[in-house]
Parts: structure tokens; C-alpha cells; sequence
């Protein structure tokens, strides 16, 4: 039997970056908000407080914070003809779970996207011709500007406290900051990270090969902070337990050390965890969502009506849950229609280890975000003519910590266990950096996400299917970018210097990256995208769906701030036009 | 420190905190509505501190050749004290007794297919039945090679062969199994063991973490982050505290 | 309807209370007069009467906490304007005399966990006030048992007696030696806000020592620190706008707002003007407290050597190496006058348990304190604290490992 329960302005579904600065947003405008979380409540002192929170069994080993597969999982095959098998383990990618979501658990990396990405496709077949993209590329541009977008990337990195150079100021370009980037309207709210010893001797070397280095934009914080809603975070003290993990001392942005501490004052807020939202329910015209049903840990069944639905759940679940309450059109890679789980990208990362026998760089002093960049081989911002492919990415020496289950570099060749092994560990570990690239995937008429035929969740609703692999566009770029990479490297005078780029086919059991996108683009035309520029469903005006669900192709970047951005910018959508006029922010 | 506070935490450790260890309470509650942040006093699930006395799951002839084969793939040197030493096997005697040695947190459901590598893991075998029957041939295949003696009882080399084998492939596993799956399953938990903080039963003393230089959980580096090329001064710490004070 | 929610309007109370002890006629049974209503919502948040008259998430005033005294349990009253079960049908009288006398509705003696022995210094027209901003209150039916003591404590006749000893009646009279906001600040501390029923050293029976006052004291297991002008254990380091901000948002450079404190900050100090907190700060700087005391015994080098260990290990990546906090988040122990008390109690439990910061509008972080009770041994537990109490330039006495072992087997072990 399902329950129904008063009706509410607003349900967010997940109380995660996206949910609660939502949720901030909607409050502040007088909406009675209630956010529905599938996972824990989690705070700080009780979920990851610094006596506990560096244990890398725990968090990074058995993935205490993230998603149990249990819960929820994805099919997966390469291509349409292959037969698609359960994730049962998740060890590609790590979704998020709990309040604050991925959120909680994210490095700090705090990009902003170029200006090009966002017009990529009329960018690049202006610049290249339209001949020049391969023909099952399916980019698209985003029916947004970065121009428009820079008030809100503004507001979240004054929201995490971000640290960083600018490097663009008003379009005067800033020494020591990217040059690269978009112009900003002010400088980052607190200055770049303190750099331990290999990003200097990186930033070092790009500047002798020619490049432009800067300190990457991390929302570990650089100093103590107050941001605009009165909340305070701390210093990060390089603990080196960032990725995977908590933040144990409130020095690095998440929802709990930015937004919850005002979001549960308010009186017209509310949340309920453990409770897994099933569908988003929709009328007798099929036009306009209800509320939602959701399911708590007790088993029982409740309707939440509400005037405006917010889907903020991982980006994967932002697809899935639009697939299984039947909003906005399926895609079919057969036709190309349809919109619902078109253009699932991915990132291609790949790296670069320089062993030295000479230096000591205590590789375990590190936060998320720390580390010298370059940005000179991201989006478009070297011609691509004579190159074959297109995007790119940024590279450079991050050191995001060396916790050894999973830290134990050796040169290739080395036995994996006995004497040699323990020798060869023991000598490089102290003596060892790694570098990598971080590159852009975009999208392709094969890779989508769809409905499970044969596999269910514990709810009996099938789980979603990725189809997904890397294509040669991409895996060109990202071994350009390698070899980039490791000839800047070879500068440093490194005893020996061992190249990784990323090699199809795509495998589910090597961790490379969480930054999972599409599925629910958002674009100018209904007939290719699932949501308008806004953020909102073309199919019914009163869903919103934020997240990296939206982005029709991946960047070079990690994904969070322009995911932050996005949600500021549909919120103030909502804010200042939806509720004025409820229905279609654009005609479709 | 040597030893913690003895309570009644501790003392339920000895049999059920495996399990207990990532027991996730799952209750749904409603947060927030002015209310502000909860706190309660004493909240948290800190980890609790294994008991190294006998064994949870394995039996005594298991837990030799765990032990075994954990000096094999981490021998004993001037680096440091062996696997076996380091507590591996009561490490993964406990993780096996936990959620872990049941994939309880897993997706287990039917149908269960012979996959591509690349769709990773797909058989329906826990860990604990991927150690049960991986010992059971290893032994089986010690006794047909080496004239009827056990694992424990070859020679370091003897042992070293049959691994090596079982790395390959080459070992004789029942039907849904394969011995390199089962021995990279091994590996890492032996390797877990030895890296992991001591507070799970491996790692004693920090064996691991001296050998390397790695500082532990120690979570404020703010004096040394700029020193650079210079060797990390402090002693590494545990959850449970340093080694020695 | 929740009382922050109310719109705000009226005299800020320093203007009222700039005329403490001219004589006023204003009349207490004027109807509606938003003036002495406003007034007395201001006395009301100034007293805290919600903190003990107000269950948590039950309806404002109609009583109902329980207080734990040395002597057994007391219950707060229900003070809405409800005829039967509130006092709706008390006279004028009836209430001043309760505040002034500490005598009932028929005259019977209240216990005074209730703090008459601070609020018979509160003027008439204050009380007055009060009195017509609770009828304004919505009227709740909530029988209290109020007096939950065990016998001998039981017999109300036993208050004639306390009463005799330690109480002494008659409404604030400003000092010609301070200044006027210095008096003004000492009638919102020592009248309306009753500061010193936790902040005083206690006599056996659990009145306040003159001697020890706002010297600090212990209730319910924390201890209300020395908030005199003291320089070491006391606030005398602080500027008047740490004071200010300090009981205006529940934090500021030095601490933040924990254990009871937090409901005084939430429910009266965060709401009151920033005139009269600033007014208080003044009055208790002026408190000059015992400044000559000679600075503890120095602890043994061990302790100090092991007390930095665990310092290093547990406590640096919040509270820094140096002792230095992070302002408004994470308190400054380096010449911390709270962390140099005599008595170390609360900073034992926030280590043994956890604490959380208050949250205020405009300081609404509230950090928490993880627990380290199931990490640290009592002995290591000592050490820190102790090394804390006499590191960088901090001078208190040795926190001993018994110490900690009490607080924690008081506490009920680790659950």
C-alpha cells in the first residue's frame, strides 16, 4: 500500500551537491522543500572525523562511502551486439551515496570548462569543417554560453571557498594563472594551495619545454574560510586522504562544510535518508509530474506530491529514474531519436611515472587538488588540423596522496610478490611521482544508456545498461596527450620514465575516473536533447534535472564546478522566471 | 600506544565485530525542519581493534597455509618481518568472516554468465568459497607433486612453484573457478593485510609504513608540505595510535 | 507560534534599561501595550525563561524540562497563560512575588533552581513587562509536577531554611562606581540573564558563593568557565567585540559555544542587541577576579612529552601544532582562558564524547568535536590535556589520569 503524504512545493530527489544547493536556493524563495535521499545522513564528526577517517582499508578499499552495489548497479557492454553483464562490484567508477553525495568523497578538483566546450560543435566544425569530426561523433553544443555561465561557476567557488590563481581577470590575462581559461569576473576567494616538492619540479620542467604552469583550483581550502551563507571551513593540512575519503577537519568543500549547516536552520526544509525514490509520477496528460513514490529502509511505500520535481541523484540515476517513469523519449542508437540516455561520455585519463633515485618527495603529503597544471593541450587551444582528432585535456603532477594498498609504484617488470617485489617497493616508493592527463571524451551515437532486459534491483525495476567504449578519436587524443606529457617529464631527469596512456577496449575493473556524463543533455532542440538550457525537462515543464546527466559530451575537466554552476543557474531559473509563469522556460 | 582502554566494545570484538565492523544502520529519518545538525555524544563507528586469538574462519590447517603463503609473497628480510609475522592471515581470517567474505555488499544476483574480463567480476562464488577451494587444490596438488607432503610442510622454493603455477593459471580448480582468479584474490588480500592500518590484524608494529616511510594517519602536514627533498621526520600512527610512545 | 518568529519591534532593551532605578509608573495590566510587550519579550530573552519553560521541540512556555539538581529532579512550570494548568490565573502580584520572592501563586516557596535568588533583582516595570508579553503567549494545558525531589528536599518547608541562609531580596541598585553602561551590564548579567547560577562557585547548598563569583562552576557534568576579567582562566583577553560576538553568534577567535552554553546562546544571547551585549562585556571585564594567584604547579616533563605526542597525533589538524585554532571554527587553546580552568571537566568530556558547536544565523557552521573516548586511555587523555593547559604560555593545574576515569564512568562508558 502506498502512503500519501502532504503535498510539498518541491521534492528534490537526492540531497547531494546539486539537491542542496537547490534546496538553498528554493528555501531562501519561500518554498516548502523536502529532499528524498537514498543513502545515510553524514556529518563530519560522526561519519568520518579525523580519529578514523584516514583508513584506507575502509574508505578507499571497501568504498565505505560509496554506493553498494547491493543497492543499486548498471549492466554494461561495449557495443550493441555484445551481451551486457551486472557491474557487481564497482571499480571503474565510484557513484556516490548518502547526503552529500559523491560530493563528500570528491578531490577538490574545482575547473571551470572552456569558453569552446559549450559551443563545441559549431566551435569545431567552424574551425576544422564539418568533415573534420569522425561521423559517429554525436557532440552537440549545450544551448548555454560560458559567458553566461561565469556569474554561477563565481557563485559556487565562493560557496566551496576555492583556491586558486586566476589567470583570466575581465579578459586580461594573469601571470601565474591558467591563460588559458575563460575570463572571470574576480579572483578565486583564497589563494592557490601551498605545492609540495614534485609539482614544483613539474611546473619547473613545463616551463623549460615551454608551457604555461599554474596551481590547480582545489576547494581543499588554502586558508580558514567564511563563505556568503556564513559558514566556516578550516585549512587543509595535506593529509593526503581526499579522494574516497571524508573530510575529517572541514577543509574541503562538500555540502556539509558549505550548505547544510544553514539548510537544516530552515524551518522549510526537510530531508528524509534512507528512503529511495522509485518513480517520478506524472498525470493523466502525462505532461506534468506529480510527486514522486518512494520507498524507505522499513519497506513501506509513500507518494510525495509536489508541485515542482527536482532530480538530483548521480548522474546515472538522473537517466535511469527518467527511463523508468517514462519521461521524455528513449534513444535508440538504431535511429538516433529519442533523447532519454543519449550521449553517455566518459573521461580518458591516462598517466605517466618518473622514478628517481635521488629525491625524496613524501608522496603521502597531499590534498585532492593539489599540483602544478597545464592546460595548453585542453579543448581547442592547440590547432587540431594537423593532428587527426579533436579534444583534449589537462596534464600535470597532482599528488592526491600515496596510501599504500594502492600506492606502491615499481618499474615494469617487477614480480608482484616475493623478495624482488619487497625490495623494488621499498626503494621507489619515497622516490616516485605520477603524473597524468586528465582528457575530454566526447560523445557517439553508440554509447547510451538503456533498460535492462534481463537484470533487476531489489525493487524488481530493472537496472539501466551503459553501452560504452572508447573510440579512436579519443583514444588518439589521450595518447597525444601521454606523449606531452612524458616529454615534459623527461626534462625532470628522472631515472626511468614509464608512460600508461589509456588502451581500449573500456574495462570495468580498473579505476579511472568517476566523471560519468550524460544521458539527460541538455541543448537547444527538443529533438535532440532531454532538457532545455535550464535544466528542464522538454517533456514536462515542471521536472528539472541537474547534474552531469546534462553535459551532451565531457570536457577535459573534472566536472564538479560546472555541475555547481549548472545548479545555481537553473535555480535562479526557477527563482526568477519558473515561478512566475510555472511552465516551459522555452518553447520547444 | 600498546593498549587500549579495555570496554565492552572491545570486549564483543573478539567475536562479532567483523561483522559488525561496516554494519550500516538503515533506518530512515527525517532531518533538518529547523531542527539543525544532529549529535549525539560518542557517535561514530570507530573501527574496533581486532583480538588475534584463533581463528574466525578458517580452520587450523587453512590458516597455516595462509600463513605460509603469506611469507611466501611477503618473505621475511632486512626490510621487514614477514607476512605471516604481520598478522596477514588473521587479517584475512577476519575480512572473510565480514561482509567481506560473503560479497554482501555486492550485486549477487542470477544469472550468473562467463563474461568478458573487461565486465570484471561475474562469479557467483564468495570469497570465502574462492579461499575454501583454492587451499583445497593447492594442498591436493602439493600432495600429488612433492610425494604426499603438505603445503606447509615444502620448501620455500617448492612453495614458490606451486603459486607461481596457480598465478598462471595452471592449477587444477573445480568447475566456475580459476586458480589465477583466486590467487590475484590472495595477493591482494595479503596485501591488504600488510599495508592496511594494524588495527585489522596485519601490520604489526607498522612494519609496512616504517619499511616505506609512509606517515599513517597522521592528518596534518601543514609544517612539513614545503620541506621539500627533505626526509619525513615523525613516526607513522595507527587508528589505534604509534607503535611505541 | 514559535517566539523568533514574531515580528520584531519596540525599545531595544538598553534603551529601556537606561532608566534602571528611576522609578516608572507604567502600569502592568495595561492591555496591548506593544511597547511593554515588546519589552518584555526582550526581559524574557535576556532571562532565558524559554531554556528551562520549553521542552525541546515541545510549545514555547509550557514548561515540562526536567532540571537535574545535586538534590533530585526539578520541573519547569508551565508558564503560558492557561487558566488552570498555566498561570493564567495569577495576579500581578502573584508573579511579581514569584520573581522577587520566590513565593508562589498562595504563597507557597519555590525551589530555586528556579533563579529568583537573580530575578528579585529584576525592576517591577521589567517584571511587569514580562508578565503582559507571557499573556500574549498561545495558552497550552500541560499539568507539571514541578517538584520531582526525593524526601527530605520533597518538603517545601525546607526552602524557609535555605531561603534564610542564602537569600537575599531586593530589586538591582546600580553601583555609583561604574560607569552607566558598565551598571547596565551588570543588571542584564546579575538580574535578568542570572550568569552566575552557573558561572559562580556553589556552597553545599547549591547557592551561589560570593566569593567565587563568575569564577566558574560545574553543573551537570560540564563546567561553566571563569568569565571574570581575569587574564589567565578568565576572559580578560578578550576585547569587548570578542564578548559581543562571542554571545551574539556563539563563536569568535578564541571559542565556540558548547554543552549548555549553546541553549543560553541559542535562546537568549544570539537574540538580544548588540548594545546590550556589549554592555555586559564591559560589566565582566570590569570584574577584576583573583589576578594575584600564583600559576599552577608545573606538570613532569613525561607527562608534558607524552601529552605532546598525543597532541601531535589527535589534536594538531584541528586546533593547529601551535595551539592556534581557526577562528570561528575550531577554539584557540594557546591563552585560552577556558582552557586554563581550574577545573578541567568540560574539556575532559568534549574529549571523552564529542561536542557540537552552536549554530546562529550568523554563525550557523556549528563544528563538532569527534569523541576520542573509545581511542585514548584515560592516562593519554591527561597528558594531552594537560600539555594543553601548560603549552604556549598556558598555565593551569595537571589534569590526572583519575580524573578522566571518574568523568568517564560518570558518563556511563562509551555508549
Amino acid at each position: 500500500m502506498v502512503r500519501k503524504l502532504p503535498s510539498k512545493d518541491v521534492v528534490i530527489i537526492g540531497l547531494c551537491w546539486t539537491g542542496a544547493i537547490l534546496a538553498h536556493e528554493l528555501t531562501d524563495e519561500g518554498l516548502d522543500v523536502v529532499a528524498i535521499e537514498r543513502g545515510p545522513w553524514r556529518d563530519t564528526a560522526s561519519d568520518f572525523p579525523p580519529s578514523y577517517a584516514p583508513d584506507e582499508l575502509r574508505y578507499a578499499i571497501r568504498g565505505e562511502l560509496f554506493l553498494q552495489p547491493k543497492q543499486e548497479t548498471f549492466t554494461f557492454r561495449h557495443k550493441p551486439n555484445e551481451m551486457a553483464l551486472p557491474i557487481r562490484q564497482f571499480v571503474s567508477f565510484l557513484p556516490g551515496t548518502g547526503v552529500g553525495g559523491a560530493g563528500v568523497h570528491w578531490n577538490g578538483q574545482t575547473w571551470r570548462f572552456l569558453p569552446t566546450d559549450f559551443n563545441l560543435k559549431t566551435h569545431l566544425t567552424s574551425r576544422y569543417g564539418k568533415d573534420f569530426l569522425p561521423a559517429d561523433m554525436s557532440i552537440q553544443d549545450w544551448g548555454i554560453t560560458y559567458d553566461e555561465l561565469e556569474p554561477y561557476y563565481d557563485k559556487f567557488e565562493y560557496l566551496c571557498g576555492t583556491s586558486g590563481k586566476a589567470g583570466n581577470l575581465n579578459g586580461v590575462i594573469q601571470e601565474g594563472g591558467n591563460p588559458f581559461e575563460g575570463p572571470r569576473k574576480r579572483a578565486y576567494p583564497t589563494p592557490p594551495q601551498r605545492q609540495p616538492y614534485g609539482p614544483t619540479l613539474f611546473a619547473k620542467a613545463a616551463i623549460e619545454t615551454g608551457h604555461r604552469p599554474f596551481p590547480q583550483p582545489s576547494s581543499n581550502l588554502s586558508q580558514g574560510y567564511t563563505n556568503p551563507l556564513g559558514v566556516t571551513l578550516g585549512e587543509c593540512t595535506f593529509c593526503g586522504f581526499c579522494e574516497r575519503f571524508g573530510c575529517g577537519n572541514y577543509s574541503k568543500a562538500s555540502v556539509q562544510t558549505t550548505i547544510l549547516p544553514v539548510l537544516v536552520r530552515k524551518s522549510n526544509f526537510e530531508a528524509r535518508t534512507n528512503s529511495e525514490v522509485l518513480k517520478i509520477e506524472k498525470d493523466s496528460t502525462g505532461k506534468k509530474a506529480t510527486g514522486v513514490t518512494y520507498i524507505d529502509a522499513s519497506g513501506e511505500t509513500f507518494f510525495q506530491p509536489a508541485d515542482l520535481v527536482i532530480v538530483c541523484a548521480f548522474m546515472l540515476d538522473n537517466a535511469r529514474l527518467m527511463l523508468l517513469s517514462g519521461i521524455g523519449k528513449p534513444y535508440d542508437p538504431v535511429s538516433g531519436e529519442g533523447v532519454i540516455g543519449k550521449n553517455y561520455s566518459y573521461q580518458l585519463t591516462s598517466g605517466v611515472t618518473a622514478f628517481f633515485d635521488d629525491k625524496i618527495f613524501n608522496p603521502f603529503i597531499a590534498s585532492g587538488a593539489i599540483g602544478m597544471m597545464i592546460d595548453d593541450y585542453n579543448g581547442d587551444n592547440f590547432d587540431h588540423g594537423p593532428m587527426g582528432f579533436v579534444g583534449g585535456g589537462y596534464m600535470g603532477m597532482g599528488q592526491t596522496g600515496a596510501r599504500p594498498i594502492q600506492t606502491r609504484p615499481v618499474p615494469p617488470g617487477t614480480p608482484r610478490w616475493g623478495s624482488e617485489w619487497k625490495a623494488a617497493t621499498a626503494q621507489h616508493y619515497n622516490s616516485t611521482i605520477s603524473f597524468s592527463t586528465h582528457g575530454s571524451n566526447y560523445s557517439y551515437r553508440d554509447a547510451y544508456l538503456d533498460l535492462d532486459p534481463t537484470y533487476k534491483d531489489t525493487h524488481g525495476r530493472p537496472l539501466m545498461r551503459i553501452t560504452y567504449d572508447f573510440h579512436d578519436n579519443d583514444l588518439k587524443m589521450s595518447g597525444f596527450l601521454t606523449d606531452q606529457l612524458a616529454s615534459i617529464v623527461n626534462a625532470m631527469g628522472a631515472k626511468q620514465v614509464v608512460k600508461s596512456p589509456r588502451k581500449g577496449p573500456y574495462d570495468t575493473s580498473i579505476y579511472q575516473t568517476t566523471h560519468v556524463c550524460g544521458g539527460v543533455i541538455m541543448g537547444e532542440d527538443s529533438a535532440t536533447s532531454a532538457v532545455n538550457k535550464y535544466l528542464q525537462s522538454w517533456d514536462a515543464s515542471n521536472v528539472f534535472v541537474i547534474g552531469a546527466s546534462a553535459f551532451p559530451q565531457n570536457a577535459g575537466y573534472n566536472p564538479t564546478n560546472t555541475v555547481g554552476a549548472l545548479a545555481f543557474w537553473a535555480a535562479d531559473a526557477i527563482r526568477t522566471q519558473y515561478l512566475k509563469n510555472p511552465g516551459p522556460l522555452v518553447q520547444s | 600506544m600498546t593498549s587500549l582502554p579495555l570496554t565492552r566494545r572491545h570486549l564483543l570484538a573478539g567475536t562479532s565485530s567483523v561483522l559488525a565492523l561496516f554494519s550500516v544502520t538503515a533506518h530512515a529519518r527525517t532531518y533538518g525542519a529547523g531542527t539543525g545538525l544532529p549529535w549525539e555524544p560518542n557517535g561514530g563507528e570507530p573501527p574496533l581493534p581486532i583480538n588475534p586469538q584463533g581463528w574466525l574462519l578458517f580452520t587450523p590447517a587453512e590458516a597455516r597455509m595462509v600463513e605460509g603463503i603469506a611469507d611466501r609473497m611477503i618473505p621475511a628480510d632486512t626490510l621487514s618481518i614477514g607476512g605471516k609475522e604481520a598478522g596477514c592471515a588473521v587479517f584475512v581470517d577476519r575480512q572473510l568472516a565480514g561482509w567481506f567474505g560473503q560479497s554482501t555488499r555486492l550485486y549477487m544476483r542470477p544469472p550468473f554468465m562467463n563474461g568478458l574480463p573487461t565486465q570484471g567480476l561475474q562469479s557467483p562464488n564468495n570469497p570465502i568459497l574462492q579461499y575454501r577451494t583454492g587451499l583445497a587444490a593447492l594442498e591436493a596438488i602439493a600432495k600429488k607433486q612433492f610425494s604426499n607432503r603438505s603445503f606447509t610442510d615444502l620448501k620455500p622454493d617448492e612453495q614458490d612453484s606451486l603459486l607461481k603455477d596457480m598465478e598462471a593459471g595452471k592449477l587444477e580448480v573445480p568447475d566456475g573457478y580459476s586458480s589465477k582468479a583466486i590467487f590475484d584474490l590472495m595477493l591482494q588480500n595479503i596485501m591488504e593485510g600488510f599495508f592496511a592500518d594494524p588495527i585489522y590484524g596485519g601490520n604489526k608494529d607498522l612494519a609496512s609504513w616504517k619499511m616505506l616511510g609512509f606517515a599513517g594517519t597522521r592528518y596534518d602536514h601543514r609544517d612539513f608540505v614545503d620541506k621539500h627533498n627533505q626526509k619525513y621526520p615523525l613516526p607513522p600512527v595507527s587508528i589505534a595510535g604509534r607503535a611505541r610512545i | 507560534m514559535m517566539l523568533h518568529m514574531k515580528p520584531r519591534y519596540g525599545l531595544p532593551l538598553a534603551a529601556i534599561l537606561s532608566v534602571v532605578g528611576i522609578a516608572s509608573v507604567a502600569q502592568a495590566g495595561e492591555p496591548q501595550s506593544f511597547d511593554q510587550i515588546a519589552r518584555g519579550r526582550d526581559v524574557s530573552i535576556a532571562s532565558d525563561c524559554q531554556g528551562c519553560h520549553t521542552m525541546p521541540g515541545g510549545l514555547p512556555f509550557a514548561g515540562g524540562l526536567a532540571l537535574q539538581t545535586p538534590f533530585g529532579k526539578l520541573v519547569a512550570a508551565n508558564i503560558t497563560p492557561d487558566m488552570q494548568t498555566g498561570i493564567g490565573s495569577w495576579t500581578d502580584e502573584d508573579f511579581y512575588n514569584s520573581l522577587h520572592e520566590g513565593r508562589g501563586k498562595g504563597g507557597e516557596l519555590i525551589y530555586p533552581a528556579m533563579p529568583y535568588p537573580a530575578y528579585t533583582k529584576m525592576t517591577y516595570d521589567d517584571a511587569m513587562a514580562l508578565r503582559a508579553y507571557l499573556r500574549t503567549v498561545e495558552p497550552v494545558t500541560q499539568d507539571v509536577v514541578s517538584n520531582q525531589l526525593p524526601f527530605p528536599f520533597s518538603i517545601r518547608a525546607s526552602l524557609n531554611v535555605w531561603n534564610a541562609l542564602n537569600f537575599t531580596q531586593g530589586t538591582f541598585k546600580p553601583d555609583p562606581n561604574l560607569s552607566p553602561d558598565a551598571n547596565h551590564g551588570a543588571y542584564l548579567v546579575t538580574a535578568l540573564g542570572h550568569c552566575a547560577t552557573c558561572h559562580s562557585g556553589k556552597t553545599s547548598l547549591g547557592a551561589d558563593e560570593p566569593k567565587a563569583f563568575l569564577t566558574g562552576g560545574l553543573l551537570q557534568g560540564w563546567w561553566a568557565p571563569d568569565i571574570t576579567g581575569n587574564m589567565r582562566t578568565g576572559i580578560g583577553g578578550w576585547s569587548n567585540d570578542d564578548i559581543v560576538q562571542y554571545l551574539w553568534t556563539g563563536v569568535n577567535r578564541f571559542s565556540v559555544a558548547t554543552g549548555p552554553m549553546m541553549e543560553t546562546v541559542t535562546n537568549s544571547t544570539s537574540k538580544m542587541s548588540k548594545e546590550d551585549l556589549g554592555a555586559i562585556a564591559t560589566y565582566l571585564k570590569g570584574i577584576r577576579g583573583d589576578q594575584t594567584a600564583a600559576p599552577p604547579k608545573a606538570a613532569a616533563d613525561t607527562v608534558l612529552e607524552l601529552g605532546k605526542v598525543v597532541y601531535t597525533d589527535n589534536c594538531s589538524m584541528c586546533h593547529v601544532q601551535n595551539g592556534d585554532g581557526v577562528s570561528g571554527l575550531f577554539p584557540k587553546l594557546a591563552t585560552n582562558g577556558s582552557v586554563q580552568s581550574l577545573n578541567a571537566t568540560s574539556q575532559i568530556r568534549v574529549v571523552l564524547q564529542g561536542g557540537r558547536g552552536v549554530s546562529t544565523q550568523a554563525a550557523p557552521t556549528a563544528p563538532a568535536m569527534p569523541s576520542f573516548g573509545w581511542k585514548l586511555g584515560d592516562a593519554e587523555i591527561a597528558a594531552a590535556l594537560t600539555y594543553v593547559r601548560n603549552s604556549w604560555s598556558n598555565a593551569a593545574p595537571v589534569v590526572e589520569a583519575s580524573d578522566v576515569k571518574k568523568l568517564r564512568d560518570n558518563l556511563g562508558g562509551e555508549d
